[in-house]
């Protein structure tokens, strides 16, 4: 005996006079009075009554039914109409200014509009024809297991193994094994091509970029080649290496070649070997992101914080570039620039890793 | 001529000499020394007058002498390009100090007023003066070329049209709709704020008056495809279609979904 007063175990709510469903048994009040511990077996409650649609019950509901069925196929078909005549007779220049949208082009918005209707007519009336007139009963399709019977089984194998013996396949290995050969290296042309259309090998092309010894840094767009006395406190220039004018892959490179020139106060730069691999403050970082290789342009001059666009990746210039936030997981590899005997800037040295996201040999 | 000779050893002859000397030097240095481009339209009476102005309202933050507070940075060197851009859109004076000082409609100086404080902060130190109209005037720039050379430099953070964007920390750079060219080359030889420094070697002033040309040109653009969203490309338009787009579709979902009676 429990404090309700019942047997441990309770007493199984029944099915009531219309089976299950009806009287739904609600979820805190549990299939078993009492301790609310769990029966046996659930009893499969069925399906809930089925409720009649209007459209079943009268005739005058059904007939609207069908109205507005055909009503929305009829819009169907004025949208398409529509669509047809605005596809020739709408010049394209055609504004219109439409309250809460804005200045829209008239041809597109009236295609637009009129597909969707065309589209959406036909899809909601077929719905809602669905809805209230197609047969709407309850069913159940059971579910069978898919393995075939062991006599079916038993039977294919002993057919396969009847065939092979009769092919004599057993008897003669030499057929058997000069088949399985031909057919396997069948298989090394399909492979071949599949694999060849994958284009040639990277070799070191990911690792590499433009920049030599001795390449002057020179502007993007303009190529022109910058003096270090250009480049004042807090100015930042985009550079691409003067080699590019003879690139033949000129995007190519100019993806992997991208530098940007930034000038510090030199006492500002807390990385010694950031001051030594610039000159005089001024110092040149890959521009591509680590992280996915976005162009990293965002330089606040104040704070020295460069921000990659894409997904805020930040590298902190005073730093070595290392990240300060965001998914990139390494520092943007800086070029080491000298001056020339005329006062330009030049790479003393290429990159000495390479640039831009990692990759599998990267490691 | 007998009476100048008479007090020619009156003790202040000296002085008087001495200070006759001073301003012959001075003048004969003015007239002859190289001057930045306003030097001439600058007098004494507006650099009293931009003193004056200067420390009733900046100096709290800048120092009575613009020599910078731990609240705002020393003005020396920045050029009277540098005020007439931060002034003349309403930047400076800030409400308070923050990260970011938005561009504000109310201008609280005319420009008579701005002018001398322009030239005050100009005589500090030289610096970056205010452009010549021949470079500001877009509608003599390459507007083609412009695009290029702002895809290059300016793109990254205010966005290929202009539209502005986010920078680190609650910084942002701003729109670019509907500047005066004034105050796009002022902001690009100066570096306001986050903005770096793109000096005359860096981009030409014929450039800048190109990048003028293309920013003017994007403003007279006529827009015809409906709600711009803010020109801010696939953030806004991604959100637009997330909401919406999705938003339609669960609907139909449920619809479809539902019993019929």
């Amino acid at each position: 005996m429990n404090e309700h007063g019942t047997e441990h175990g309770g007493q199984v709510a029944q099915p009531g006079p219309e089976g299950f469903g009806r009287e739904a048994v609600r979820l805190d009040q549990g299939h078993i009075v009492g301790t609310g511990g769990l029966p046996e077996r659930f009893d499969n409650p069925g399906f809930p009554p089925h409720i009649p649609r209007a459209a079943d019950l009268d005739e005058r509901a059904a007939k609207r039914a069908e109205k507005q069925v055909a009503t929305l196929f009829g819009l169907s078909m004025l949208g398409t109409l529509v669509f047809i005549v605005a596809y020739f007779a709408i010049p394209m220049e055609n504004r219109v200014f439409i309250p809460g949208i804005g200045l829209a082009n008239l041809s597109n918005v009236v295609l637009g509009v009129s597909l969707a209707f065309g589209l959406l007519g036909i899809g909601i009336g077929a719905v809602h024809w669905a809805k209230t007139l197609m047969p709407d009963e309850e069913m159940v399709e059971e579910r069978h297991p898919l393995r075939s019977s062991d006599e079916a089984r038993g039977g294919f194998v002993k057919t396969v193994l009847t065939g092979g013996t009769e092919a004599q396949l057993d008897r003669r290995p030499l057929i058997k094994y000069s088949l399985g050969g031909a057919l396997g290296l069948f298989a090394l042309p399909v492979v071949l091509q599949v694999a060849g259309s994958l284009g040639p090998l990277p070799k070191d092309e990911l690792s590499k970029t433009m920049w030599k010894k001795g390449d002057r840094l020179v502007r993007d767009p303009e190529l022109t080649p910058v003096k270090a006395t250009d480049v004042t406190i807090g100015s930042v220039f985009h550079i691409l290496p003067e080699s590019i004018k003879d690139s033949e892959h000129v995007l190519e490179d100019k993806a992997k070649a991208a530098v940007l020139l930034m000038r510090l106060e030199p006492e500002a730069i807390k990385v010694a070997k950031e001051r030594d691999w610039g000159h005089d403050g001024i110092v040149a970082y890959s521009k591509i992101c680590t992280h996915v290789g976005c162009p990293v342009g965002l330089y606040e001059q104040q704070t020295h914080h460069l921000l990659c666009p894409c997904h805020q990746s930040t590298f902190d210039v005073t730093q070595d570039c290392k990240v300060i936030f965001g998914p990139a997981k390494r520092p943007l590899p800086q070029l080491k620039i000298t001056v020339d005997a005329e006062g330009y800037l030049v790479a003393d040295a290429p990159f000495r890793e390479a640039v831009g996201p990692s990759f599998w040999e990267r490691g | 001529m007998n009476a100048l000779a008479a007090r020619r050893r009156h003790p202040a002859a000296i002085a008087l000499l001495i200070l006759v000397g001073l301003l012959v030097t001075g003048a004969a240095y003015a007239a002859l020394a190289p001057k930045p481009a306003q030097a001439s339209t600058v007098s004494a009476d507006q650099v009293e007058q931009g003193k004056k102005l200067f420390q009733a309202n900046c100096s709290t933050c800048h120092g009575l002498g613009a020599e910078g507070t731990k609240d705002g940075p020393s003005l020396a060197g920045v050029g009277a390009a540098a005020v007439d851009f931060q002034v003349g859109t309403g930047r400076m004076p800030m409400t308070r100090p923050d990260v970011q000082a938005p561009r504000k409609e109310e201008v609280l100086f005319d420009e008579k007023e701005i002018a001398a404080m322009a030239a005050y902060v100009a005589s500090l130190a030289p610096g970056p003066a205010v452009p010549d109209a021949e470079y500001t005037d877009g509608e003599k720039g390459d507007p083609a070329k412009g695009g290029e050379l702002f895809r290059v430099n300016c793109a990254m953070c205010h966005n290929a049209s202009g539209a502005g964007g986010a920078l680190t920390r609650g910084k942002y750079a701003p729109s670019l709709r509907n500047i005066s060219g004034e105050h796009i080359y002022e902001a690009m030889v100066t570096g306001p704020q986050s903005m770096p420094v793109f000096n005359d070697s860096n981009v030409s002033p014929e450039s800048k008056r190109d990048i003028i040309a293309f920013l003017h040109t994007v403003d007279k653009q006529e827009k015809v495809g409906g709600m711009t969203l803010g020109n801010l490309g696939p953030v806004s338009e991604g959100l637009f279609i997330w909401v919406f787009g999705l938003g339609i579709m669960i609907g139909f979902a449920v619809w479809l979904g539902q019993k019929s009676a």
